[in-house]
């Protein structure tokens, strides 16, 4: 683990997540980039900053999250004990708000005055309109047409709380997308707007803004842990898209040779179909979004359109530090298909009443697998990212079934 | 290094772009023979990427149009290669970085080399990661074109003392399109970027008539047009060869009445 530790310590000094990450951006954003990272290290161990953040964490977003022990999963499935960490009962029903707290009050510490975000689910963008209705602040989500499309109530959602979204319409009109449409939107025009990354991606230092202000989940659950069975976890799961749910979840266990990490991803139709998003087990090395990663690509580097049912995961990229603790083996990374997600979804409603995220529903799929081949004394932790109201109606078109939205 | 600079010697450079295998092979290799022959000083050559982020919408169509007729990396080496063999203008490539991470740095730039490439402008690629390619484009003979912008305030100096060829300056801010209006202090711009370099100024993005060229080319040593041009291969298809050696002809005499002295 002493490697992996170095590895995050250059992280901290530098730009790089091993091999990966880095600043792969147009001249135009440099600048700002460095005011943002200079802003972000000058703020994070600020005791007046991590004052006002840990108040917003509390008073506003709901935070700590349960640690809920899911008896009726643990015995259904017979082996490990499985707890929930239950980001969907946080503000705004997502882990986002974390992130978003803590990079708004970066963008008021920089005198902006208009927040900008790309968003797949709808989760990231209503997040951030949240937050800029709180402060006051403009603001203008950017999210692919196929996914205003099949997250409705979420595009609703953030109209009412004052922000403009803007349907994106070149390329495959998803996450990606939305993320090249607000990169530009951000070129234009940086004087008084901050880039609210979503995900822990892009550019150096988003990446580590992102697992910075997310791994409250993991600081939380390892407390929280041990004070119900004074042990640390025997394996933490978490889904993956860009990963910042994901990272947030891992980063307090990372120097913790005991605990497995898994990351669960997007197979779409499977991971050895054309219709994936499974970006560490089929991906390649490239560089695109301002970093270098792992990247379903074609051999000539052109990005490949990706598949999921859950528009959250639906991204052909992963961020750095991940491609990074997967090449180092200190996370493992599975696919979870969108038939496996889908009962998952039914099967944590059902046996838990929880409706929960399509994208967590990767994770708890997972579970559902792994967690009968481990020993009753075994724990797993798995972040339930979000809720899933936005995906009732989603899942029961997939189901064949006809609800009057 | 190239002799990219040499160009700007003694008269003010004309950069007109247009973006490889758009709308097929045969209309690009034709479309070069005519910049040339309309007297442009330098073409520049964009390998299509899957998502452009700092192109406009018709840089983006383009770039599908180029996809729908297959284009590879091979392919637009092979367009170089064709046109090669009608004329000796100079030639460097638009591309983003990961079309050259993925072909292998060192492969690339020997191979622009073996096809009379000089040089390159990677616009996802900041002075900061330039080091990587460096080594490799140093031994192949080939100009990492950096660009500045108006936000580049105190990265200015440090990009202008590692310039060669030319720098890119970039009109206003965003992307790539046409414009009536730019960066209010681009005279300052390229005055700040001379205290620290010889190496010659162009300035690109927005720019789109033979008039505003002449303005461009009074402040920096050169000017680049890119969605005009490429507007017009939009609009004549296989007949754009004829249409943009009568525009770039245009945009040649305009930029050679510009008025504007090298300090």
């Amino acid at each position: 683990m002493t490697k992996l530790k170095a590895e995050a310590q250059k992280t901290r000094a530098g730009i790089y997540a091993g091999t990966y990450g880095g600043q792969y951006i147009p001249e135009t954003l440099m600048t700002e980039l460095e005011k943002v990272d200079h802003a972000f290290h000058t703020l994070k161990d600020d005791p007046a900053f991590k004052a006002e953040l840990h108040d917003l964490l509390v008073n506003y977003a709901n935070r700590p999250s349960l640690l809920y022990y899911a008896k009726n999963m643990t015995k259904d499935l017979g082996g490990a004990k499985i707890y929930l960490k239950r980001e969907d009962l946080n503000h705004t029903g997502a882990h986002k708000i974390n992130n978003v707290i803590g990079q708004a009050l970066l963008a008021k510490h920089l005198g902006k005055k208009r927040l900008i975000a790309e968003t797949g689910a709808g989760q990231h963008g209503v997040a951030t309109a949240t937050i800029a209705a709180l402060f006051g602040m403009e603001c203008e989500i950017f999210m692919g047409k196929e996914d205003t499309d099949r997250q409705k109530l979420n595009v609703y959602r953030m109209e009412l709380l004052g922000a403009k979204v803007h349907p994106v319409t070149t390329g495959s009109m998803v996450l990606k997308d939305a993320i090249n449409a607000a990169l530009q939107e951000w070129a234009t025009r940086s004087e008084d707007t901050f880039y609210v990354m979503g995900s822990a991606v892009g550019p150096y230092p988003f990446p580590e803004i992102v697992k910075h202000f997310q791994s409250v989940i993991s600081k939380e659950s390892k407390a929280q842990l041990k004070a119900k069975e004074n042990t640390l976890p025997d394996m933490v799961v978490a889904c993956v898209g860009g990963g910042s749910n994901a990272i947030g979840s891992f980063a307090d266990y990372i120097d913790d040779p005991s605990v497995r990490l898994v990351g669960v991803e997007a197979a779409g139709k499977g991971v050895n179909t054309d219709q994936t998003a499974a970006t560490i087990e089929r991906g390649s090395v490239g560089i695109f979004h301002g970093m270098k990663s792992l990247f379903l690509q074609n051999e000539d580097g052109q990005i490949n359109p990706v598949y999921s049912i859950s528009a959250g995961l639906d991204y052909p990229g992963v961020g750095p530090e991940h491609a990074a603790l997967a090449k180092e083996g200190h996370a493992q990374y599975v696919g979870i298909t969108d038939d496996e997600s889908v009962q998952a979804f039914e099967y944590i409603a059902k046996q838990e009443g929880i409706v929960a995220a399509i994208e967590s529903c990767h994770a708890i799929a997972y579970v559902e697998k792994i967690a009968p081949t481990m020993r009753k004394d075994q724990i797993i932790v798995c972040t339930l990212s979000g809720r899933g109201d936005k995906d009732v109606a989603s899942i029961a078109k997939y189901k064949g079934v006809d609800i009057d939205e | 290094m190239s002799n990219l600079s040499d160009i700007f010697k003694n008269h003010k450079a004309f950069i007109p772009f247009v973006v490889a295998d758009d709308p097929d092979f045969d209309t690009t290799v034709k479309n070069i023979i005519a910049l040339a022959k309309g007297g442009a000083d330098i073409v520049e050559v964009g390998i299509p990427f899957s998502d452009p982020i700092a192109d406009g919408p018709v840089i983006q169509s383009a770039d599908l149009r180029a996809f729908a007729a297959g284009v590879r990396t091979e392919t637009v080496f092979e367009i170089v290669d064709a046109a090669r063999k009608q004329t000796d203008v100079p030639i460097v490539f638009l591309t983003y970085l990961n079309v050259v991470f993925k072909y292998g740095y060192d492969a690339f730039c020997q191979r622009c080399q073996q096809s009379g490439v000089a040089g390159l402008v990677i616009p996802d690629m900041p002075y900061e990661s330039r080091d990587e390619i460096l080594p490799a484009a140093t031994q192949a003979g080939i100009d990492i074109i950096p660009l500045i912008t108006p936000t580049s305030g105190h990265r200015i100096e440090k990009i202008a003392r590692a310039a060669s060829g030319f720098i890119y300056v970039v009109s206003s801010l965003g992307i790539t399109g046409e414009r009536n209006e730019f960066f209010t202090g681009l005279k300052d711009l390229v005055a700040n970027i001379r205290q620290y370099t010889d190496v010659p100024t162009a300035i690109g993005f927005g720019v789109h008539t033979p008039d505003q060229a002449k303005t461009m080319a009074g402040i920096a040593d050169g000017v680049i047009i890119g969605s005009a041009i490429v507007d017009i291969v939009a609009k004549e298809k296989q007949n754009a060869p004829q249409a943009i050696e009568t525009f770039t002809k245009s945009v040649r005499t305009a930029v050679d009445a510009s008025q504007g002295a090298r300090v």
